[in-house]
């Protein structure tokens, strides 16, 4: 034997967000598990901004925990600054987001990866899978050697193909500067699958001494610590923070921008890839929002034993000689010196449409992917579908139903379901907005959503899940006690309301309804409420949503009840659409090409209208009535 | 699995004046209980044995709607194996319709083409070989609401709701895009501004509300197209009809410059005249717009009057657009039978083989319109022309769309008034966007997304 050849049960491709999660959860499944990387020193690596979460992308991050992930758990031992988002806004969209020191973050996975049982990891670069009918048996390395597999999970990032570019000086290499991953893509095309080609960039790294932070506004974190992980102690995390700083661009910096456009790659034509709207590069922002005289400039830390700062809201591809001159006009900025530059990279990834809810390939069998590679941008997106990718290789594996979350559910329902049922031509971004449900999908209830199915699916301890159970009970009696206790109108209750500018009671009311007024909360409550339980905070905190957001609330979950009646309606795999009658050409093609699971996934689909789900209705009906008789 | 409750008139609209209104699901008897009231007012519906019939009154409020006998048929011993309840009105289509309306306001929803037999079907009431006819009772119900939904809303009705909508969407787009970035765009003193642009959203949309109220939301009635060369009179039939005290129901210029409508009544019968050259010019439509155009209106007509000028040979374009019409309802007007006659009643049945009714009239002299008034009667009546009753439902749900909007809308101003946080203003504004998009048949896919990223520069 010339070769390696060995077995082990999941091979993950990949060591970044989606990567991690993805062998975290199949080893923590007692699945036998490789993970490949291009370079181990370069495990969790953020090669972009320096933070975690963020409006909704907290709550990805929440719900990752809650399920038995890493990455809040991660974040709360690495950050170095701590920010509620929206905190003056509804429970929904309040949203945590930490600064995290990149290189404590990227070893401090390392090291958890490292103490896993069942969990190896290994340098070096996969390039071929091997199919056999339709079911994946193994991966080739660039070595030669052979691993084979039960299954396996690509989390390639933008690694696949990666072109790094700027002005007219274009590298062939991954994100900062590592290499990247040139012949999996042909393989994959081999094997009918159909990729796309996507761009994001990065804004330039300076360093600290020579910025002069007099002419910023300093941005400190918050007073009082959250932590991302529902397991982290609050009390163990409150510690010193760094600061950011804000600054803002001017008419001389656009002006720069302007007169080197025709130098942009991006505007030349060198670049091919599709790039994100929402995170525009600075020339970007400059043509397209041409009336703006300003825009904001956020100096964050790269972490606390670095000098880099990276320059939040200016990422660019512009030439180097452009990018001094157009850093050096901003207040602050007038000495820059620059360690890196800012660039935009291109990548191969694919059309998700070819994957089922639960991430694996609808035509090949055992074949899962996560992150970038599925067209998706950010840490947390990747995280997310990182570990639910590794859930349902692991339960591929043991022969278990996946595991998937729907859009009432969880935020990861929303974006997984967002990438496999829609047509996504750029990276895509989590949003509150994408979530129809968000009342319910809160950051705050991430643990009362998802730990029980955590439990379930084996990566939440009993201990865990027991403290769970207890906390539950705790909100439910609670809220059923004030929805319960009068209060009468008398003298010190009058009075009490007044001080808080609440107007009095003509007769008795429960304390429910006082806590339901503007003016009021649960806290406020206290001090007429001498039959209150102790409670902690994470306890009161729901107690106070629950009943003050009540109407709300109850109206999302009938919205919910309604869509989880087609959600429930499953379309068989055994369904030739081209035998279904009347269905309308255009309704017939989309229902082929996406292969929904559900009828209710079904009429999300672009150009399935009403009708044709009602048509399809009674087809499975007419179908399921035969096979009956039959 | 639990269905909301539906319903529709179930019987062909005719003038017969009998109808039958039908609701079914979970709440049907409860719904007509509300208004639903017997002789000695005591007796409740939902006290009474399956299968028995009551007399009594629909009642609005206070008002006596129609006199009534009602049907009762529990689950599952009913067509859609569901509770059902028909309504049986008497006073015609006027009271038919609002019978309607008011079921609905009291709970019912306006039902979906062909949604009573998809239910029948889904619950197993329909055996599998009456499978395929399901299938097209649904696609054809559809394809009339699809067409009725779209075609027959009126063009400054559709412009309107696409204009709020817009301003919804703006506002929504601004909130999520400030929830979503927040430390670049601020909400700070906003609802004072989304206070009074939806207090404006909400007065349009109320304003539509009442006018669907009048009817003025779709065109109702035969949809007749009065079609003729510009020499053959058709100006002086139409003017003719109407100057002959037909009562004039509605008279809407439209937003595009020349479309005009008219509806009236023909002793009972409503016609509702639609042409796009507008029906008081005089311009001739078919070599103006061309004999494809003539035939595009002929084909989304219920009737056609094809008028021919007597003192003129017929030429091509009236043997093609005749040919085609043969496909249609329609009747031929012999104009200026005061003029000494070039072409004649027998010619054209000649030419047309008798596939239409031919009458000699003279619009100058107002002579022989009550023999087009007799014919129509009688076509009508024969059950010839029947404008097909799926469009009282489009309309009962156009309205019940505008009234979720309306609500929707009042939803986000008790919102602003109770001092919630800006994320609870979106959920209403999104609802409202998304009933309005329902009329116009639109989706909301990915407006908002698309909104914000077009208006807002996002992000980092």
């Amino acid at each position: 034997m010339n070769r390696v050849e060995e077995y082990v049960d999941v091979v993950v491709v990949g060591a970044g967000h989606a990567g991690c999660e993805a062998a975290l959860a199949c080893a923590r499944l007692g699945m036998e598990t490789l993970m490949f990387t291009v370079s181990v020193d370069s495990i969790a690596l953020m090669p972009c901004n320096p933070n975690i979460g963020g409006s909704s992308k907290g709550h990805l991050v929440r719900e990752v925990d809650a399920l038995g992930g890493e990455m809040g758990k991660n974040i709360d031992r690495t950050f170095i600054q701590s920010k509620m988002l929206n905190i003056s806004k509804g429970p929904a969209v309040h949203s945590l987001r930490a600064q995290a020191d990149k290189s404590n973050y990227s070893r401090s996975m390392r090291r958890v990866l490292e103490q896993t049982d069942h969990l190896q990891i290994k340098q070096m670069e996969v390039t071929e899978l091997i199919v056999d009918k339709q079911i994946l048996t193994g991966v080739k390395t660039l070595s030669g050697a052979f691993y084979h597999c039960k299954a396996a999970i690509l989390c390639t990032g933008t690694y696949l193909k990666a072109r790094c570019i700027y002005g007219d000086v274009s590298m062939h290499t991954g994100p900062n500067g590592l290499q990247a991953a040139d012949y999996l893509t042909d393989s994959l095309v081999k094997n009918g699958v159909k990729m796309y080609r996507f761009k994001t960039g990065t804004p330039a790294r300076i360093a600290k001494k020579s910025i002069d932070f007099s002419k910023m506004e300093e941005q400190k974190g918050d007073e009082t610590i959250v932590p991302f992980s529902f397991t982290t102690d609050p009390e163990s995390i409150q510690k010193e923070q760094v600061s950011c700083w804000l600054t803002y661009t001017n008419e001389k910096t656009h002006e720069i921008i302007r007169e080197n456009l025709d130098r942009s790659p991006l505007f030349s034509g060198v670049i091919e890839g599709t790039g994100p709207r929402y995170c525009p590069s600075i020339e970007d922002k400059v043509v397209r929002f041409s009336d703006k005289p300003k825009h904001q400039v956020f100096i964050e830390p790269e972490g606390i034993h670095t000098d880099e700062m990276y320059i939040d809201g200016m990422s660019s591809s512009l030439p180097e000689d452009v990018q001094v001159r157009m850093y050096r006009s901003v207040p602050g900025l007038e000495n820059a010196q620059i360690v890196r530059n800012a660039y935009a990279i291109e990548y191969d990834c694919i059309d998700a449409r070819q994957l089922k809810l639960s991430l694996e390939f609808k035509t090949i069998s055992g074949l899962f992917s996560a992150g970038q590679f599925n067209g998706s941008s950010g840490y947390e997106e990747a995280a997310a579908q990182g570990l639910i990718a590794g859930i349902n290789a692991a339960r591929k594996i043991q022969k278990k139903e996946p595991f998937i979350l729907d859009r009432s559910e969880a935020y990861i329902g929303v974006l997984i379901d967002d990438l496999v049922t829609k047509e996504n031509l750029e990276p895509y971004r989590m949003m509150t907005s994408r979530a129809e449900y968000r009342l319910l999908l809160r950051q705050d209830n991430a643990d009362i959503r998802l730990t029980k199915k955590g439990h379930e699916i084996g990566l939440i301890d009993d201990c865990r899940y027991q403290k769970l159970l207890r906390k539950e009970r705790e909100i439910e009696q609670e809220v059923s006690r004030l929805e319960k206790t009068y209060i009468g109108a008398g003298k010190n209750i009058q009075d009490f309301l007044e001080a808080h500018g609440s107007i009095g009671l003509r007769s008795s009311a429960t304390f429910a309804e006082l806590i339901r007024r503007p003016e009021l909360s649960y806290e406020i409550l206290a001090e007429i409420d001498p039959g209150r339980p102790v409670l902690s905070k994470e306890v009161a905190d729901q107690v106070n949503i629950l009943i003050k957001y009540d109407g709300y609330l109850q109206r999302q979950l009938r919205q919910v009840e309604q869509f989880r009646k087609l959600e429930k309606k499953e379309i068989p795999d055994f369904v030739n659409y081209d035998d279904v009658p009347s269905l309308r050409i255009e309704a017939r093609q989309k229902l082929k090409l996406y292969q929904p699971s559900s009828i209710g996934q079904a009429s999300r689909i672009a150009g399935v209208s009403p009708a044709d789900i009602s048509v399809l209705l009674v087809y499975l009906e007419k179908e399921r009535q035969r096979k009956k008789y039959e | 699995m639990k269905n909301d409750t539906i319903a529709a008139i179930s019987t062909a609209v005719t003038n017969s004046g009998i109808g039958i209104i039908r609701v079914s699901g979970e709440q049907a008897i409860s719904v007509v209980d509300r208004i639903y009231r017997s002789k000695d007012s005591k007796k409740k519906l939902s006290l009474q044995p399956s299968h028995t019939i009551h007399y009594g009154f629909i009642m609005d409020g206070e008002e006596v709607i129609d006199e009534v006998l009602v049907s009762l048929m529990r689950a599952p011993k009913s067509y859609t194996t569901e509770d059902v309840v028909e309504i049986n009105c008497h006073g015609g289509i006027y009271s038919l319709r609002r019978v309607l309306d008011t079921v609905i306001r009291h709970g019912a929803r306006p039902a979906e083409p062909g949604e009573f037999t998809k239910r029948a079907f889904l619950n197993g009431r329909i055996d599998l070989s009456q499978a395929e006819a399901v299938i097209d009772v649904i696609n054809a119900k559809n394809e009339f609401a699809l067409k009725s939904s779209l075609s027959q809303l009126k063009g400054s009705v559709h412009e309107k709701i696409v204009c709020q909508r817009g301003k919804l969407l703006e506002e929504l787009a601004f909130i999520e895009a400030a929830l979503d970035d927040p430390e670049h765009i601020s909400l700070d003193g906003y609802e004072g501004k989304l206070e009074q642009e939806t207090e404006q959203i909400l007065r349009e949309i109320q304003a539509l509300i009442r006018s669907a109220d009048n009817g003025h939301i779709i065109k109702e009635g035969i949809q007749t197209v009065i079609l003729g060369k510009p020499n053959a009179g058709k100006s002086s039939v139409l003017n003719a009809l109407l100057q002959e005290e037909r009562a004039i129901v509605t008279e809407v210029a439209g937003t595009t410059r020349d479309v005009l409508e008219a509806a009236f009544s023909l002793d009972g019968i409503l016609l509702n005249l639609v042409d796009t050259a507008g029906i008081r010019a005089t311009e001739d439509l078919v070599e103006k717009i061309g004999v494809e155009k003539a035939k595009e209106k002929a084909e989304q007509a219920d009737l056609v009057i094809y008028v021919v000028d007597s003192s003129t040979e017929p030429d091509e374009n009236d043997r093609e657009i005749m040919n085609f019409l043969t496909e249609k309802k329609a009747i031929i007007l012999l104009n200026k039978s005061d003029l000494p006659p070039v072409t004649t009643v027998e010619t054209i049945e000649k030419m047309t083989g008798k596939a239409f009714p031919v009458l000699a009239v003279s619009a100058k002299e107002q002579k022989g319109l009550d023999l087009l008034e007799k014919q129509i009667q009688e076509m009508f009546y024969d059950g010839e022309v029947s404008f097909n009753d799926e469009i009282y439902i489009t309309n009962a749900r156009q309205k019940e769309a505008l009234i979720r909007a309306e609500d929707s809308l009042k939803k986000v101003l008790l919102s602003i008034e109770n001092q919630m946080p800006e994320d609870f203003f979106s959920i209403d504004l999104m609802d409202a966007y998304a009933s309005l998009g329902e009329i116009i048949g639109e989706s909301v896919g990915e407006d908002l997304v698309n909104e914000i990223f077009a208006k807002f520069c996002m992000g980092k």
